[in-house]
């Protein structure tokens, strides 16, 4: 089969639809995991037995099972059981947010655990509020150096948005299938949507490496 | 609501052999894989590091499903020769964690104390016998917990392999679906309950895996407490 430049020209503006809709559920589910895996964090090591522990083994269970299974499961699991019907795009972003969110949980919690004990025992003889010795001293200590990883993982997320085609979601492989099936050609459009992915993530994990090599090195 | 449990069950596991193969034949491809592009990552000539460099970019700078199709659609339409689904998702899971093995392989080794590799050298062990006998079974240690998490990561991945029509769990979850429409929570369920308990197996046998060979060089494996490790070694729980 022959590489066709003038089929190329005409399914680039498809496939860059297709990286769009990748980039916009990439990024909201990059910020869900963030927040909720600090939750997920703060909760597993709050003293209310009962809540971290089911934090605990929900972030196991979720961590050791697929995100396809999960993603169908959110999918047509949820509507008729709680009556709420959501958009495959909105159902992407929660499961890939809930699901790198027990990725980032574990991420905070060493954090959090690499702040220096002195540091809360400082903060224990200045009497703060448990509010301010949290947003005061230890998360500001505790988040640069868990941003490299953070960053890591906006990248695989990424990568996994393709699987919500199971679903329907016109991602940028989606994309290509469609316009790879109209014209029975197969070559362009998955070899260009595989450059677009090398192209947009290898920066982005030199760029987190440098981070990573900067944050160690303070 | 359980009605229909045996059947749904029934045809689940159905799915198991497939998945297991998958996962099974992807960690065999990709140990070696690791192992040769992430010693060839600290080879001293230039252009070995190189093409390992590009396998391990490139195999993980592109997404999976991306991979999945290329070598499912794209290569027969280059070369003309049609993989089996199986092999072709086997081939997938291999390339593309031996991608991320190598990091592990490559950290492991750099993790060795340097005064290991002098000390090997002062005794005028060849450059084979230094890796050998004194390098890697250190190394191999510190691979084991990393390799864990990819092998189930791998696991998971085999999911995937649905999307090229692999009867493996997940594909006949949904070959279940539009029939047992009021009984979706069961079918997930089962599909979820099942990768959990492979994932579990994984970890039992990393465990043990890494309890060899940290014995073999003389050291005690550390405890570990997550859910996975009391789950399997009631003891660790105890002793933190």
């Amino acid at each position: 089969m022959e590489w066709d430049w003038s089929y190329v020209a005409e399914i680039i503006p498809a496939l860059l639809q297709g990286l769009l809709v990748t980039l916009e559920i990439t990024v909201l589910a990059s910020l869900v995991s963030y927040a909720l895996g600090l939750v997920f964090a703060l909760v597993r090591r709050s003293r209310v037995p009962v809540l971290s522990q089911a934090v605990w083994l929900f972030v196991e269970f979720v961590r050791s099972t697929p995100l396809l299974v999960q993603v169908f499961f959110l999918y047509y699991v949820l509507p008729p059981t709680t009556g709420i019907r959501l958009s495959a795009l909105t159902t992407g972003v929660i499961a890939l947010g809930v699901h790198y969110a027990t990725y980032a949980s574990e991420v905070y919690r060493a954090g959090i655990e690499a702040v220096p004990v002195g540091q809360w025992e400082a903060c224990l003889s200045l009497s703060l509020p448990r509010y301010r010795v949290w947003t005061g001293v230890i998360l500001p200590q505790a988040i640069p150096r868990i941003l490299p990883a953070l960053g890591n993982y906006t990248i695989a997320m990424f990568k996994e948005v393709p699987l919500l085609l199971a679903i329907g979601v016109l991602d940028i492989v989606n994309q290509a299938k469609e316009v790879g099936g109209e014209s029975f050609r197969v070559v362009e459009p998955y070899t260009l949507a595989g450059l677009l992915f090398l192209i947009l993530s290898y920066p982005s994990s030199i760029l987190v490496r440098r981070l990573e090599r900067r944050v160690s090195h303070r | 609501m359980f009605n229909d449990f045996g059947h749904i069950a029934a045809t689940i596991l159905a799915g198991l052999p497939a998945t297991l193969a998958a996962t099974v034949g992807g960690v065999l491809l990709t140990i070696p894989l690791s192992f040769a592009a992430g010693l060839a990552l600290l080879s001293k000539h230039r252009w070995v590091r190189f093409i390992s460099r590009v396998y391990v970019e490139g195999l993980r700078g592109t997404s999976e499903v991306v991979q999945l199709f290329w070598i499912y659609f794209v290569l027969p339409a280059l070369i003309g020769f049609q993989l089996v689904p199986l092999w072709a998702g086997i081939l997938v899971l291999g390339l593309n964690h031996g991608a991320y093995g190598a990091e592990i392989v490559r950290g492991a080794v750099q993790s060795v104390p340097q005064p290991q590799h002098e000390g090997a050298i002062a005794l005028n062990l060849t450059a084979t016998q230094r890796m050998w006998r004194v390098i890697l079974p250190q190394a191999v240690v510190e691979m084991i917990p990393p390799f864990n998490n990819l092998f189930i990561q791998l696991m998971k991945s085999t999911a995937l392999l649905s999307f090229i029509t692999v009867t493996e769990i997940a594909n006949q979850g949904e070959i279940l679906r539009p029939q047992f429409g009021s009984q979706l929570l069961l079918i997930y369920l089962v599909e979820l309950v099942l990768y959990l308990l492979i994932a579990l197996l994984i970890t039992a046998a990393m465990r043990l895996l890494e309890r060899i060979t940290a014995r073999n060089i003389g050291r005690r494996p550390i405890p570990r407490t997550g859910l996975l490790a009391r789950a399997i070694e009631p003891d660790v729980a105890g002793l933190s």
